[in-house]
């Protein structure tokens, strides 16, 4: 029975821990000079991306290539898509060439969970990001990174506090932390104006603040969420300016940050607009590090989706095996 | 590749033990002795351990070259279960930790030790693994228990005990570092055959 990573609430807290212990241990390959692992060998992971994206392709491509995996990319633009190929169809085509994992990004909520569970393809559906809703790898990376500075790279992250700070309404790193981080025991506060708020984030797993200076000296990690500006339909903020001002993380906001706490961003940035450049060139910063680590998890994930008989995220471990 | 080793369908209350804490000791420092004079002396030596109990026992033999030589040989652990030939058989595993000494294996003699010799499967393995990290001067083979049934032309260059077994029957090995004792048992295999 094959199994899927859609959400980062498919993630049990073994599940979570088994996914960081494994990227642990293939982080150590990149300081190899032979890159590369057996053991995805004649499988093959199609990248399929409806939406543009760079570190993340890059990054899903690079992770399979170094499991040695075949890698198909596939991009929406210079494909029958543009035509007006349905998902379906796309799906069924790469069915027939024999996809062993399907790596999806799509503009619209749900797309990979229609994909995974519609019978469509026969196996794994990996999330990559969907619409405002999911981005799961993301979430492990950044809960990687943050393993490795606040907890020594081991366990569980009971008891740090992370404070999310923007553009939570279109972000689907926004969710899929929340969800990955209460798994693993972290106190998440969530800071963004009421108008970036998504509806229904009471029942979230963390707490809700429209003030950044409060949460701040008490974080041992603060994350930047990019304002996603090419969503936004409506003006929710009255100026840009504004928005740093009261959200922006500035030198004089990351002073107050506790001496060890970290500062993440997903990426892409806009400098000077949630993050100021000082801050994210700073020795706090993890931008960098987070997308190194991106590679590391997306190996972990494929090797656990894909590299025995059947995943070993998600189901009973056989006994005696 | 481990399947003797591990605690599957051995009932310790059934079981033999052919090697006691002592029988285990000796045969550590018998070969730690081959090694030093196989190799003659210490120098260029590097152990690595297979995940789990060759990683205590590379270890143990360090200490006992050190104790005679006076030479700290760098010792580290190689994890195979990427490089395994049954891993579609499976539902993927944990990965254990690979650490290779900071000098690493390029031009060393890298002896390989590992708890059980079966199959031989372990061990081609760790050979097509080492063959990513470097290139050592040479490989050599290292088991506390060569149990036989070899199903690769692969040989142990220091054995510290001889089992003949019956494929029915389950060798397991127990280390202070992770059981509490050391010994060696010998018992039949339960309803899950290795």
């Amino acid at each position: 029975m094959k199994r899927h990573l859609v959400s980062a609430a498919d993630l049990t807290y073994d599940d979570a821990l088994l996914v960081l212990d494994t990227a642990g241990e293939m982080a150590a390959l990149a300081n190899r000079e032979i890159k590369k692992l057996p053991t995805l060998r004649g499988r093959t992971v199609v990248n399929l991306f409806f939406e543009d994206s760079t570190r993340t392709r890059i990054s899903f491509e690079a992770a399979a290539k170094r499991l040695s995996a075949d890698v198909i990319n596939f991009s929406a633009k210079g494909s029958s898509v543009s035509k007006g190929e349905s998902l379906k169809d796309t799906a069924l085509t790469l069915e027939a060439m024999g996809a062993d994992a399907v790596v999806i990004r799509h503009g619209s909520s749900g797309a990979p969970h229609r994909l995974a569970y519609s019978g469509w393809v026969g196996g794994s559906v990996v999330n990559a990001g969907d619409g405002t809703h999911e981005h799961p790898t993301q979430a492990l990376l950044d809960a990687f990174t943050m393993r490795r500075h606040l907890a020594g790279g081991k366990g569980d992250l009971s008891g740090r506090r992370i404070t999310i700070v923007g553009d939570v309404l279109h972000s689907r790193v926004a969710r899929s932390n929340v969800l990955l981080l209460a798994t693993l025991g972290a106190e998440v506060t969530l800071v963004a104006p009421p108008t970036l708020l998504p509806v229904g984030v009471e029942t979230w797993p963390c707490t809700v603040s429209y003030d950044l200076d409060a949460p701040l000296p008490k974080s041992d990690a603060v994350m930047m969420l990019r304002v996603q500006r090419e969503r936004m339909k409506d003006a929710y903020f009255p100026s840009a300016n504004e928005y740093t001002r009261r959200y922006g993380l500035d030198t004089e906001r990351a002073a107050t940050l506790p001496e060890h706490a970290i500062v993440m961003h997903p990426g892409p940035m806009n400098r000077g607009m949630e993050i100021a450049a000082e801050v994210a060139d700073g020795t706090r910063s993890t931008i960098v590090e987070q997308v190194a680590n991106g590679v590391s998890v997306r190996m972990a994930v494929l090797y656990l989706l894909l590299g025995g008989s059947q995943s070993a995220i998600g189901t009973e471990p056989e006994v005696g095996a | 590749m481990t399947p003797p080793s591990g605690t599957a369908g051995l009932d310790p209350a059934k079981a033999r033990e052919v090697l006691e804490p002592a029988d285990v000791s000796r045969a550590l420092t018998r070969i730690a002795h081959e090694i030093i004079e196989r190799n003659k002396g210490a120098a260029g030596v590097v152990l690595l351990g297979i995940p789990t109990r060759g990683v205590p026992l590379a270890r143990r033999l360090a200490s006992r070259i050190a104790a005679v030589e006076g030479v700290e040989v760098p010792v580290g652990s190689l994890d195979i279960t990427m490089y395994r030939d049954d891993l579609r058989l499976h539902p993927a595993r944990a990965l254990e930790h690979t650490e290779v000494p900071g000098g690493g294996i390029d031009g060393s003699v890298v002896v390989l030790v590992d708890d059980v010799l079966f199959s031989g499967r372990t061990v081609r393995a760790a050979l097509d693994a080492l063959n990513d990290i470097g290139r050592p001067r040479a490989v050599q083979l290292a088991v506390l228990v060569d149990r036989g049934h070899r199903e690769l032309p692969i040989r142990a260059d220091f054995v510290g005990k001889n089992l003949p077994t019956s494929t029915q029957e389950t060798v397991r090995v127990l280390l202070e570092e992770h059981d509490g004792r050391d010994a060696v048992l010998l018992g039949l295999v339960g309803e899950k055959a290795s």
